[in-house]
């Protein structure tokens, strides 16, 4: 049986190795390569050692970047993964049961369609769409919807809410995706478990926390790697809805964004790439940690 | 071959795949900055031909001339329907590839980069590429040839004689010209004239003046005074660095550009920012700090805003929400102190839009012959009439009625006479003082108008920059 095995794999592995290679590997190593150097982005190249991670050390725009980035990177995947949860829950288990059978709340196949709606539309879209929400005027949403004689919310414009504005969208988009993926999780879990649980007079909170989230905890794993990698990106958010691209003065700016703007704006690819390798080993750590913190034997059914 | 279908893909080998797509999330920088270094010493063969009276920048007449045009304000028309009809009358052979995009330099930096740019480049737009890199690192071709050549169409005059005073000049880099900047564009006080009118507003001159008009639009239930701060603040930079030019002459914004110590704390900088921080104190809506350009602009049209520091390409930009009642015009900025150097009249207007020859292409010469054929007066008048944006070509548009504000703009500037200024470069030369500078002029107007931490901060952005070895330098005099 084991003839013909390495052809067979080789010839699947071939093509995604090869474009890894040219297009994760080789990208990496340029920017290794390039973060030593005081590179424009136009023509020669001089190296310098590590004098943009010195010059990063002393960049308080990057210091204030690297808290927002660890700000979502926090926020981001608990908010989301528990509203996730509790939805799916509602969704899957939450309602009355009938002959013995367990089930969603009424109307919980057309909740599931409007949860995952966001997900569907382009995160371009999503940002001009709450550049309205947030508007700082009394044409904004919320604000059109407060009382006349109120003074208008700046949100965005507002050092103080700027960051949050960009966190309560980014859950916004993210929580329909993730209440589809832990349905998924919480239909593979057998009903008998539940009825079993139900007959013992399990309420329906312990349902939650003595079953559910034992059974789902592999899924919930992967949603938060996914979420943390998602809270270190948030770059199209920032770009589009913020204050000056990622102001008022650096309010809302995050790493990608000030990779962006070195690269593209300020003519100092040398720099932006050292801040690539920051966020490359950040990323690095994160899953690692992830990996590490969130092991634990989970239930197998 | 059971063995490999067996493994079970669990769960953790998901989330270490997981993880990998982590560090997929990264790469992007590397590949921002794709094809690193490589064109320096490249060879591609140039296409030239032999100079003559009609061929004075010596192009080959049968060989293609590759443009590529930012779409933003100015359209593209102009250069469909003007500027190449006009080029392929004289060379019908040279076949013009024409392209465009708004994003200028996510496009062309990786063609200059891969040594095949095009000949004749736009570069415009709020993602323009940096234009004083692209100097230091020998892409944008030398234009001296083609400001001494002769005149497309005006006989007896080179190219550079037909232009306005300081065309050439904003489009040099130590000592050479490089650029063509093409639309000559006033900045001033842009207002409504039917509103003013119908209220007798009276244009002020001198600073109380502009204080007791505020309040008494205030009053009227107007916001006197506004910018967009969510995207144009530069717009209020401009407005504050112009006051500073009237107070303590151009001198005050050659030292800026110069980074020279001291540039941003003295005096008429000072004296600027504390006058208009008061301005944005009292006559501001705060509102705006979070709306952007559009959306201001069309609370002017809406007459909700009075006066909005801006460039004669406003009316333009404006034309489809311009109500009847509106009538673009637009004022000098008024003295600041009764000492200014600079009379009330005085006013910044500056050559913009930049268009240039890459160095390294296939046709530079084509290129340039191309943006000859854009200096002609013929083309120039066609610009003009098509993005009602008047043109460094002096007198193109003259006699011509054309609309309301560019006819304000073209008063004001018979007006300044001799007291028109180029204004300042830093922003095109150092971006990223231009970044500081917006978010300072935004700090300074909507919150709470402190004008010595502005040039504090401006003060040490300006020399963290002249320190800084990777940011190539420039100066003027």
């Amino acid at each position: 049986m084991r003839h013909g095995k390495y052809p067979f794999i080789i010839g699947f592995l071939v093509v995604p190795v090869a474009l890894y290679c040219t297009f994760v590997v080789a990208a990496y190593l340029q920017s290794f390569q390039l973060s030593l150097t005081s590179w424009s982005g136009f023509g020669a190249i001089k190296y310098i050692g590590f004098e943009n991670f010195q010059k990063l050390w002393n960049d308080d725009l990057f210091w204030k970047s690297l808290r927002h980035n660890l700000f979502l990177l926090i926020l981001l995947p608990l908010v989301t993964v528990a509203l996730a949860l509790v939805i799916a829950f509602l969704l899957n288990v939450g309602g009355s049961s009938r002959g013995g059978q367990t089930r969603g709340v009424r109307g919980s196949k057309a909740y599931r369609i409007i949860f995952f709606f966001p997900q569907l539309l382009a995160l371009a879209i999503v940002a001009v769409i709450f550049q309205r929400v947030f508007g700082p005027d009394k044409s904004g949403m919320i604000n059109g919807l407060f009382p006349e004689s109120w003074s208008p919310w700046l949100f965005l414009a507002d050092e103080r809410w700027a960051m949050t504005c960009i966190l309560i969208v980014l859950i916004w988009q993210a929580v329909g995706f993730y209440v589809v993926l832990f349905s998924a999780g919480m239909g593979s879990i057998p009903a008998e478990i539940y009825e079993a649980a139900a007959l013992d007079g399990a309420t329906r909170i312990k349902l939650f926390f003595r079953i559910t989230i034992p059974l789902l905890w592999g899924t919930i794993q992967v949603a938060w790697v996914y979420l943390g990698i998602a809270a270190f990106d948030a770059f199209a958010l920032v770009n589009i809805m913020t204050v000056d691209r990622g102001g008022p003065n650096g309010a809302s700016s995050v790493l990608s964004l000030m990779i962006y703007r070195n690269t593209f704006e300020f003519s100092q690819v040398g720099y932006a790439s050292a801040i690539g390798v920051v966020l490359f080993f950040l990323t690095l750590t994160f899953a690692a940690l992830t990996l590490r913190v969130t092991r634990r034997e989970s239930v197998e059914a | 071959m059971t063995e490999i279908f067996k493994a079970e893909v669990d769960r953790r080998t998901l989330l270490r795949r997981a993880a990998a797509v982590g560090l997929m999330a990264t790469p992007a920088v590397g590949m921002l900055s794709a094809c690193v270094g490589g064109s320096d010493d490249n060879s591609t063969k140039q296409s030239t031909g032999t100079k003559s009276a009609d061929n004075p920048l010596g192009i080959d007449p049968k060989a293609g001339v590759e443009i590529i045009i930012f779409n933003g304000g100015l359209g593209t028309a102009y250069a469909t329907d003007v500027d190449t009809p006009l080029f392929n009358k004289k060379w019908p052979d040279a076949k013009i590839t024409y392209s465009t995009t708004e994003q200028i330099s996510t496009v062309v930096q990786p063609r200059i980069n891969a040594g095949t740019p095009p000949d004749m480049i736009n570069n415009s737009g709020s993602n323009l590429m940096d234009f004083g890199a692209i100097v230091k690192a020998g892409q944008a071709a030398d234009l001296t040839d083609l400001f001494a050549a002769p005149s497309w169409d005006v006989s007896g005059k080179t190219v550079a004689d037909t232009l306005v005073p300081g065309a050439v000049e904003q489009g040099t880099y130590d000592g050479k010209p490089f650029a063509m900047n093409y639309s000559f564009t006033v900045f001033g006080l842009w207002y409504n004239k039917k509103l003013f009118d119908s209220k007798s507003w009276k244009i002020p001159t001198t600073w109380a003046d502009f204080t007791a008009l505020c309040d008494t639009i205030k009053a009227a239930g107007i916001t006197p005074f506004g910018f967009a701060g969510a995207n144009a603040s530069y717009y209020m930079v401009r407005a504050l660095l112009t006051s500073a030019a009237k107070i303590g002459t151009e001198q005050a914004l050659k030292d800026i550009d110069n980074l020279k110590p001291g540039a941003w704390t003295a005096d008429p900088i000072k004296k600027a920012a504390a006058a208009w921080g008061e301005i944005g104190n009292k006559y501001i809506n705060k509102t705006f700090l979070g709306l952007k350009h559009t959306e201001v602009q069309l609370q002017q049209d809406q007459d909700k805003l009075a006066f909005y520091p801006c460039g004669s390409w406003l009316e333009n930009e404006q034309s489809k929400d311009t109500p009847p009642t509106f009538e673009y015009a637009v004022a000098a900025y008024p003295s600041v102190t009764a000492s200014d150097q600079l009379p009330a009249t005085a006013i910044n207007a500056a050559a913009g839009e930049i268009y240039f020859a890459a160095a390294k292409g296939k046709n530079p010469q084509g290129g340039k012959e191309y943006i000859r054929g854009m200096l002609s007066k013929e083309a120039a008048l066609g610009f003009t009439k098509l993005t009602k944006s008047l043109t460094v070509v002096a007198g193109a548009a003259d006699g011509q009625t054309i609309s309301p504000g560019l006819t304000s703009a073209n008063d004001l500037l018979g007006k300044a006479g001799k007291d028109v200024f180029m204004g300042y470069l830093f922003d095109t030369w150092y971006k990223k003082l231009d970044d500081e500078s917006r978010a300072a002029a935004n700090d300074l107007m909507f919150k709470g108008g402190d004008a010595d931490k502005f040039c504090q901060r401006m003060e040490a952005a300006s020399q963290a920059v002249a320190k800084d070895s990777s940011v190539t330098k420039f100066t003027r005099s």
